[in-house]
């Protein structure tokens, strides 16, 4: 599974991260992380308000901070 | 979110989960009317309480120093807070609705003129942080949205903001913050306008031109019910990080209140003063501060004899023309472009200090 999280580092954006590394950990899933702050990338997406989160391509959520309880959701 | 699965899975079990929203939407507008009726009956107390609170339980004196700023924060900080939870409640269930992606999608394909008011009319509820001024600029150029019209939005985000206007409707009465909303709105109408009539395309760095995005990222449907809680959050977000500044912003006016003799201010923020109202948005740009904090003393300041044309004009430029969003919109913007939108609004925010120091 390859996660993306994506946004330039403003403080929402750090706490999506976190929240989806804890709740890949609580899920026990080995899944790829990776935090994009290249606004080129992140716009091939479609994505044009941050934070946003993509998991194996499929954008998630856009332009907020997801909750643990939303991410363990995705996982699924 | 949830809500995701309620799309792809709304054949088969769409219906029953809708009845369920909506009786739970039934309960939760009752306990939405009661709580507005608590919240303007506690609102009604908060004067005499504070009186009391003042003269009454701490036996102040009424005209001495001390006894007028013990009230005014008594007073002033349960009343911006609650006037804080009850517009970022509102404003959290509108802007539910207007989304980016939405915007992008509505502002596409209208023109100059009507479509700079949209765009900043727009701008004032979009949820929208300065670290997500790129993408969403990057947004709207694919959407070919026009340069001019964007930079209105660009404008109108940041500037005209819901906390500025509790706070100045809290402290200053409506008159002000209704002032602020028409020239806020204005500066950005007009300096979109004037950016679009330049003919700025080709300071865009290339490569967003080059970009060729295809259709934005869906974004998951929502019921009430989902609106309701995305308020609730974002009242628990905006409210829980600013309500410090507020009450510490609060406590300074109250001191400058009691303390800070009448009229001292007027020689140097005064509307005698000329040079007071360029001197303060040069002094805004490199300020990184937000409403919450700045208002409060911005309200005692105007008390003690500044002008509220240069108060006003400090203020939109800390707030507008902030160097840490510059700093952002450089990935994008070609300097040239960058001197021309603080060039623009700057001007704008000029003309407002002086209009209000020569009308009021």
């Amino acid at each position: 599974m390859k996660i993306l999280v994506m946004g330039p580092g403003c403080p929402k954006c750090e706490q999506a991260e976190k929240t989806v590394r804890d709740a890949v950990a609580e899920a026990g899933i080995a899944a790829d992380i990776e935090k994009v702050k290249d606004f080129q990338e992140i716009a091939k997406y479609g994505v044009f308000s941050t934070p946003a989160v993509v998991i194996d391509g499929e954008v998630k959520v856009v332009g907020k901070a997801p909750s643990k309880k939303d991410v363990l959701g995705w996982l699924k | 979110m949830s809500e995701q699965n309620n799309i792809s899975c709304a054949c088969n079990g769409g219906a029953p989960k809708a009845v369920k929203d909506e009786a739970g939407v039934g309960r939760i507008l009752l306990l939405q009317a009661l709580a507005v009726a608590a919240w303007y009956f506690l609102y009604l107390q908060l004067l005499p309480f504070s009186e009391w609170f003042a003269y009454g339980l701490l036996g102040l004196d009424p005209a001495s120093h001390l006894g007028s700023a013990v009230q005014f924060f008594v007073y002033d900080t349960p009343k911006v807070l609650m006037l804080l939870l009850l517009v970022v409640y509102g404003v959290g269930i509108l802007r539910s609705f207007v989304t980016v992606n939405w915007t992008r999608a509505f502002l596409a394909g209208k023109r100059e003129s009507a479509g700079n008011v949209l765009a900043a009319g727009l701008g004032v509820v979009t949820p929208f942080c300065s670290c997500s001024a790129v993408p969403l600029f990057i947004g709207f150029m694919t959407a070919g949205i026009p340069l001019g019209v964007t930079f209105s939005f660009l404008i109108a985000a940041p500037m005209v903001n819901e906390i500025a206007l509790v706070l100045l409707y809290g402290l200053l009465g409506w008159k002000v913050a209704a002032l602020y909303f028409a020239t806020g709105i204005g500066i950005a109408v007009v300096a979109g306008w004037v950016m679009g009539r330049m003919r700025l395309e080709q300071y865009v760095e290339d490569w967003v031109r080059e970009i060729r995005a295809g259709e934005a990222a869906e974004e998951p449907h929502m019921t009430w019910r989902d609106r309701f809680i995305y308020a609730l959050e974002s009242v628990r977000d905006i409210v829980g990080r600013v309500w410090k500044f507020v009450v510490l912003g609060i406590a300074a006016g109250a001191a400058i209140h009691g303390y800070v003799p009448e009229g001292q201010l007027a020689v140097i923020m005064g509307s005698e003063a000329w040079w007071s109202v360029p001197l303060s948005v040069l002094l805004g740009i490199p300020m990184y501060t937000n409403a919450a904090g700045i208002i409060p003393v911005v309200e005692a300041l105007l008390g003690k004899g500044a002008a509220l044309g240069t108060t006003l004009a400090f203020m939109m430029s800390v707030i507008a023309l902030s160097f840490p969003e510059m700093v952002i919109l450089r990935k994008v913007l070609k300097p040239r472009l960058i001197a021309a939108f603080i060039g623009v609004v700057g001007c704008g925010i000029l003309i407002v200090g002086y209009l209000f120091n020569t009308i009021i």
